[in-house]
């Protein structure tokens, strides 16, 4: 039997907190956070071509399992993370903004590649220009598509927001007022 | 074998209808008839019904837009197909647009139901007499018809686009 070198794994290391014998003490937000950021599930909305890369990201080779996040979730209801891969066009802007209505907090969203970013190269009548216009969007990746790297990338800056926020972003006023924004309840 | 098919198409459509047939001639191997907008769906029915010629077959329907035709901007194009001998023309009417208004064949051919509501979604062509004309592609609050000329391919909310940075 080959032995795994111990070095090799790779764990989350725990948060800082003072430690003794048979017991360790954080603080519950540190504890919660580090939960959240490595058990992520994400909802893939992919429309385009840059749900190909993103398949490429879950597969063996990229992994992004690694991460923590290998259960896609296909309800809203479940998912903590909407991922938007691809152009979205106006027509299909109220079908994105009630998945995210109907996504529980807390919740991320990502927007990957440059047409849901920005519309792209679709600078045209029926294309939305940007999904931040209809919902709030936490962090962008560029590209044409993005490779699987820069998608690994995007969701590492995912983690290290849920790491670092406060465990309950919704009962801030600037949360309440940047969905006010967005005419979200 | 395509320069008799006009003529005998031409010939039938000039004894049926008269001065309803403003033109017909060979564009590459497609005979091309130009006819009144009024009488476009009995001239439909005509070659649809008609034993030898037998038009059965709507291959496609799309409008046309000619800004500079001054009285004559817009237009309709129907390709028509006989299967069983593997004949085809192509139909073509012009109007203004100040009087976007065309007499619907979707009795003849039901298949051209969705065909011209997507026409009046694009260029703003009401067709006369069809059971639901209506926005088919594009959202239904949009206000204008995207496909003709007078509008700007462009969304126009861009903001990224700034002409500084790429230096156009």
């Amino acid at each position: 039997m080959s032995q795994i070198e111990k070095s090799k794994i790779e764990v989350v290391p725990s948060p800082p907190g003072i430690e003794g014998p048979g017991f360790f003490a954080t603080r519950i937000d540190k504890a919660v956070g580090m939960a959240r950021a490595n058990s992520l599930w994400p909802l893939p909305f992919a429309t385009s071509c840059c749900g190909i890369e993103f398949m490429a990201t879950m597969a063996s080779t990229y992994d992004l399992g690694r991460f923590g996040a290998e259960r896609l979730s296909f309800s809203p209801r479940q998912a903590d993370l909407l991922m938007v891969m691809g152009t979205i066009a106006k027509k299909m802007g109220p079908v994105l903004r009630q998945v995210y209505e109907q996504m529980a907090e807390p919740r991320w969203v990502l927007a990957m590649g440059a047409c849901a970013s920005s519309g792209g190269i679709f600078d045209t009548y029926s294309v939305l220009q940007g999904i931040d216009r209809i919902i709030p969007v936490d962090v962008y990746i560029p590209g044409c598509p993005p490779r699987p790297e820069q998608v690994l990338d995007g969701i590492m800056q995912i983690q290290k927001l849920v790491e670092t926020e406060s465990i309950r972003r919704r009962d801030t006023p600037e949360y309440k007022q940047m969905l006010a924004k967005y005419n979200i309840e | 074998m395509d320069q008799s098919l006009l003529s005998t198409v031409g010939d039938k459509l000039k004894t049926q209808f008269g001065a309803g047939i403003i033109s017909s001639e060979m564009i590459a191997d497609y005979p091309v008839f130009i006819v009144n907008r009024d009488i476009i769906e009995q001239v439909v029915k005509f070659l649809y019904h008609d034993e030898t010629l037998a038009f059965q077959y709507l291959t496609t329907l799309a409008a046309l837009h000619y800004p500079d035709n001054k009285g004559h901007e817009l237009g309709v194009m129907y390709q028509l197909h006989n299967l069983q001998k593997n004949y085809r023309i192509r139909l073509k009417i012009f109007f203004s647009s100040n009087d976007p208004v065309v007499p619907t064949i979707t009795s003849v051919f039901s298949g051209a139901n969705w065909m011209e509501r997507q026409e009046f979604d694009f260029f703003g062509i009401i067709f006369s007499g069809h059971p639901n004309l209506k926005r088919i592609l594009n959202v239904d609050d949009m206000n204008y018809h995207p496909m003709r000329k007078e509008y700007p391919l462009e969304d126009g909310t861009r903001e990224d686009k700034d002409d500084r940075m790429f230096g156009r």
